[in-house]
């Protein structure tokens, strides 16, 4: 269908599929009606008129007609038409084939019209959800600041020291959990504008897994987070930063939606050949494991839970719906796949695979 | 406190200026401000300040190009406060002689720390022997390093990497520089030296390796010591 997107090709089609007919018939002009060719010219005419835009098809119109008059309407060769009824039959043909095109174009515009609306009408839709969470997610923290302050700067209110200290403490959550969202919306937009380039690197991925879950140390408090990798872990080329996003934001996740005291599971993996230690550039699988032993993912929603701006179900935690897009993209982008399951005892499994270049940490040692 | 100070803080956010004011004269810093960088480098000059403040996202000049300008003639630390945080832009404002970074939003008790870090310099330019912090003693003239009285066995570059870290005591040293100073220049991009040797240098020197308090990994840019 390209060539027709061309406004000049629209029109060589239009000239040339008439002219083919033409020719066609003037070999058979002799034993044929001239009707008769002037309904096949009808036929073309409309059957142009649903490919193409307008102006050609009235070019074809036009051309027809007087190709037909030209060529097939005796006297042959000249405009000029002896018999009344010859000249009618003449006009209603390109009446006809007007009217063909210009209603066949009302229809395909018309069409695109309710493309158009329905396109707007998801958008709409998108920016309703993203507006619902976002303003839940933005405006909760800032409701909670804003509050917090109010009440720590009333005047004729005598605060305890430790009301003041949980206010302060409910103003430093609020902005961490602000803070948070907002790097999420930053990830998305970077994600949405195709600008991610990975910087792959070596990396260590255990080293990497114990820096993420030491910077969440507050919002682990409540859980157990538990981080499995072997002493021999090769060196994989990731990108750092965001690897860390990702686990970041999976054990984050995990914390929220998951009961107090629930434990949480990184575990790094590897498949390697036997003999890789003789080899540097080896392409093997690096595999990360995030499992919890929390309630699990209702079934029926585990093929949407990494949609953009997709939450649960009868959720009570809030969330925007980011992290777990985001989670997907950035391993994407690495050429990784992530996929989540429940676990047989309970409680959601994501694992990402991701196929990339590793170096034994031997190799490295003997070098030195 | 640390009464003979002069901060110089170059940034065009007012709310950001007025709270650096409070809560570094809290802290008894002098303080003097510029809100453009064409203003910033007037006052470097005129003001000397003993460290500056830099934002990188100026409305007149980039900050990158401003960092470089100071460093043609000013030598005292600069620290890079910037709301932009990507790796990148971070090793290069290092590369341009920033001696260290905080993003926005930062904590308050970080910028101090980093900030006495800055003006401390570092034990390079010490001439003390013996160094101790923790439960560890170097002694940079007989190579020798104790943990808990407990002479550490390190191989040389296990040494190198240590004490070059630690001669930079709170600074970021970049990828880059690590690789060039121990390895040479032409590891400079062979960062799986570093990863492997800053494990074992970890697993030697830290109670918990996995949880390290001496050499600590800033993502994507570099390692930083704290000898706490």
């Amino acid at each position: 269908m390209l060539v027709f997107k061309n406004r000049r090709n629209q029109y060589l089609i239009s000239f040339l599929s008439v002219a083919t007919i033409m020719l066609l018939c003037l070999g058979a002009r002799e034993v044929i009606d001239y009707k008769i060719i002037g309904y096949l010219l009808l036929f073309l005419v409309s059957i142009l008129a649903i490919f193409l835009e307008i102006k050609p098809v009235l070019l074809a119109a036009l051309l027809s007609a007087l190709a037909l008059d030209f060529l097939f309407i005796k006297p042959y060769y000249t405009l000029h038409i002896d018999n009344a009824e010859d000249a009618l039959l003449l006009l209603l043909f390109f009446i006809i084939a007007l009217i063909n095109a210009v209603l066949t174009y009302k229809i395909k515009r018309m069409q695109k019209a309710i493309h158009m609306k329905e396109a707007r009408a998801n958008t709409m839709k998108l920016y309703n959800t993203l507006l619902d969470s976002l303003s839940h997610e933005l405006r909760t923290p800032i409701a909670a600041i804003i509050g917090s302050i109010d009440t720590l700067q009333q005047k004729n209110v005598n605060l305890s020291t430790d009301s003041k200290v949980h206010l302060f403490n409910e103003i430093e959550k609020a902005s961490m959990k602000l803070n948070y969202q907002v790097e999420n919306l930053l990830n998305m937009s970077r994600l949405e504008s195709g600008y991610i380039q990975p910087k792959l690197d070596w990396c260590d991925v255990k080293e990497l897994a114990y820096t993420v879950g030491n910077r969440l140390t507050d919002e682990l408090s409540n859980h157990k987070l538990v981080i499995v990798a072997d002493d021999s872990l090769p060196l994989f080329k990731l990108d750092y930063g965001l690897m860390e996003q990702i686990l970041y934001n999976l054990i984050y996740n995990a914390a929220q939606y998951t009961p107090k005291g629930a434990q949480i599971k990184v575990e790094v993996n590897y498949e390697v050949d036997a003999d890789y230690e003789s080899h540097i550039d080896l392409i093997k699988k690096c595999i990360v494991t995030i499992s919890d032993d929390g309630y699990g993912f209702p079934e029926s929603e585990i093929e949407k839970a990494f949609d953009k701006f997709y939450r649960l179900q009868n959720s009570k935690t809030g969330g925007t719906g980011l992290g777990l897009s985001i989670v997907k993209g950035f391993v994407e982008a690495q050429h990784g796949i992530i996929t989540l399951h429940n676990a047989e005892t309970g409680g959601a499994v994501f694992e990402m695979i991701f196929e990339v270049d590793c170096l034994s940490t031997k190799t490295v040692e003997n070098e030195f | 406190m640390n009464s003979n100070f002069t901060l110089l803080v170059i940034d065009d956010e007012s709310q950001i200026r007025k709270l650096l004011e409070i809560s570094l004269e809290a802290n008894g810093y002098k303080l003097v401000f510029a809100v453009n960088a064409k203003e910033g480098i007037t006052m470097a000059a005129s003001h000397q300040p003993d460290l500056i403040l830099l934002d990188l996202g100026l409305p007149d000049e980039d900050g990158q190009v401003v960092l470089k300008q100071l460093r043609t003639w000013y030598q005292n630390p600069i620290i890079i406060l910037s709301v932009k945080s990507t790796e990148d832009e971070i090793v290069k404002a290092l590369d341009n002689g920033a001696n260290d970074y905080l993003t926005k939003p930062f904590r308050t008790q970080e910028l101090l720390a980093r900030i006495r870090t800055a003006l401390r310099g570092s034990f390079n330019q010490s001439q003390e022997s013996v160094v101790n912090f923790g439960l560890i003693s170097v002694d940079f003239v007989s190579r020798i390093i104790k943990v808990k009285d407990e002479i550490l066995k390190l191989t040389a570059t296990e040494y190198n990497l240590f004490t070059l870290l630690l001669k930079n005591d709170g600074r970021v040293l970049t990828h880059h520089y690590l690789l060039k100073e121990i390895w040479g220049n032409s590891y400079a991009e062979q960062t799986q030296y570093l990863r492997v040797f800053v494990a074992q240098l970890r697993k030697k020197i830290e109670e918990d390796p996995n949880r390290p308090k001496y050499i600590l990994t800033e993502s994507g840019v570099g390692y930083r010591f704290n000898s706490g």
